[in-house]
């Protein structure tokens, strides 16, 4: 067992987080919304129930093995001795949350804010698999996305694993920070995102024999776009939640927390829509949702410790990468990924994660909770934790699901993909009484 | 080609925690960690130039 800083959290900290933590299951409804409406028509009740069993599947993976590998800061882990300082690699607690007391501590707290933050990180995929991911390989993914990957990531940096030790052991600030999950949910499932994108390929027409990419718009702009408003509500609540309890924020500096999770959020979307404008006349409505989203995913990373004015940049430089890494994605790398869950949440995230680096003033904490002090070395923190959701996270998730493909294929059979998800896999389409697109059932 | 370039990412992150474990001063450490960073960019650009996803063009 591990010695580690013991963050305390008051009576009404408490109470205040749980209900922030009840927000966050609407972050995964926007997600689940975002996902349907920009796949196609044929494919929304599959979208839908693919949300469902996904979040069904890694709140009871998580519930298994998941939450005994994140552990807890303070919580029994396995320790290595590198150059004579101790690294947390992972956690060793009893599966199926067994001896572990459900009762407002931090770690049920923890292990509350992961069952739904898993799931959230288990639907980002969902947007870029859309149109021709099987139902059981998707659930398959998530179980090991659930029990393994995001585990494993989450307690390096919320655990009090070597990432969250980095400033205790070589004087790096105060070690990684990732107030809402930027890097440990954002990054890890749209890096996922990617891995699957690549594993299944693109979705059948999509691009011509010569490589070019023909645009297959979403089906339904309204559900997206409510998808985004009930994601901001999700993310408030997530940030805050963060902020309180992996950063020991007061109940009052909640409120920093959520006006910055919003400006960048709006700041982005403005942005979007701004370049999308200017480069084809009108603002396109899917990538200013994915501008929106994606500024959300950046102000996870340094939302409790950036000015108002700062989160409004990071929100700025978010919306315009998420913009052009939707282009880039689909026309250079020839990456399908209908939902931009790779741009918004990979890309989004990666760039919360360096932004702390780059304009947070990061305090540091103790029982008082925060208060300020240097910040030396918190770039290369952050620089450090992107190297690893980059030069292991990635390879890891790819690998995973390669070797599941091997075993149980993940993408469908051509005919199911002609047909819709709809109707080969459950039978039944999500709106038998009209035909929305015509030309989507035209035979390509 | 794929399999060398997610070699490659594993290589950048295993000199990004020897240049941490190994490092004492600031300046070789911030370098290192620099040279990890830049072995994984290689990697990437490896992996993304392996996966030429036009699977719906050829079905």
């Amino acid at each position: 067992m591990i010695p580690a800083p013991t963050v305390g959290i008051s009576y009404p900290a408490t109470l205040l987080c749980l209900v922030f933590i009840f927000l966050v299951p609407c972050a995964a409804a926007g997600l689940a919304l975002i996902s349907t409406g920009l796949g196609r028509s044929r494919s929304a009740a599959h979208s839908m129930m693919s949300s469902m069993c996904v979040l069904a599947v890694a709140a009871l993976a998580y519930f298994v093995c998941g939450f005994a590998w994140q552990g807890f800061a303070g919580g029994p882990a396995h320790v290595a001795l590198v150059g004579g300082k101790e690294w947390s690699w992972i956690a060793f607690g009893e599966f199926f949350l067994r001896h572990q007391a459900l009762d407002g501590s931090p770690a049920s707290l923890a292990a509350l804010l992961g069952i739904f933050s898993v799931g959230l990180a288990a639907l980002i995929p969902l947007g870029s698999g859309a149109d021709r991911w099987r139902l059981g390989a998707c659930c398959a993914s998530t179980a090991v996305l659930a029990g393994w990957t995001y585990p494993l990531f989450a307690h390096w940096v919320w655990g009090g694993g070597w990432l969250a030790e980095l400033g205790t052991n070589y004087g790096l600030g105060r070690g990684f920070v990732d107030t809402g999950g930027a890097g440990t949910i954002q990054a890890v499932g749209g890096l996922t995102a990617l891995s699957i994108a690549w594993i299944l390929g693109a979705r059948h027409g999509k691009y011509t024999h010569e490589g070019l990419p023909t645009a297959i718009p979403g089906h339904n702009g309204v559900l997206v776009m409510l998808g985004c408003m009930l994601a901001l509500i999700g993310w408030l609540g997530l940030n805050s939640a963060g902020a309180i309890l992996y950063n020991g924020a007061e109940p009052g500096q909640t409120v920093q927390v959520a006006i910055n999770t919003i400006l960048s959020a709006a700041v982005a979307a403005l942005t979007a829509a701004v370049i999308t404008h200017a480069r084809f006349g009108k603002p396109d409505a899917s990538l200013t949702a994915n501008g929106w989203i994606g500024g959300l995913a950046a102000s996870s990373g340094a939302c409790a410790f950036v000015s108002p004015a700062m989160a409004a940049m990071i929100g700025l430089l978010a919306g315009a990468l998420v913009t052009f890494s939707v282009e880039w994605f689909e026309l250079h790398m020839s990456v399908d990924d209908p939902g931009g869950s790779i741009s918004a949440h990979a890309m989004g995230g990666l760039w919360g994660v360096l932004s702390v680096g780059l304009f947070a003033r990061i305090p540091a904490m103790g029982d008082a909770g925060m208060h300020e002090s240097g910040d030396t070395g918190q770039w290369l923190a952050q620089l450090v934790g992107i190297a690893t959701l980059i030069g292991f996270v990635l390879p890891m998730t790819y690998g995973l699901n390669w070797l599941l493909d091997r075993m149980y294929t993940q993408r469908v059979a051509a005919e199911g993909e002609r047909q819709g998800m709809d109707l080969y896999e459950l039978g039944a389409g999500a709106y038998p009484d009209f035909i929305v697109h015509n030309d989507e059932f035209t035979e390509r | 080609m794929r399999f060398f370039g997610f070699l490659l990412l594993l290589a950048g992150w295993v000199i990004v925690l020897t240049a941490l474990a190994l490092m004492a001063a600031d300046a070789p450490r911030i370098a290192f960690v620099l040279a990890g960073v830049g072995v994984e960019i290689v990697g990437l650009v490896l992996v993304i130039r392996a996966h030429p996803l036009r699977r719906g063009a050829h079905e």
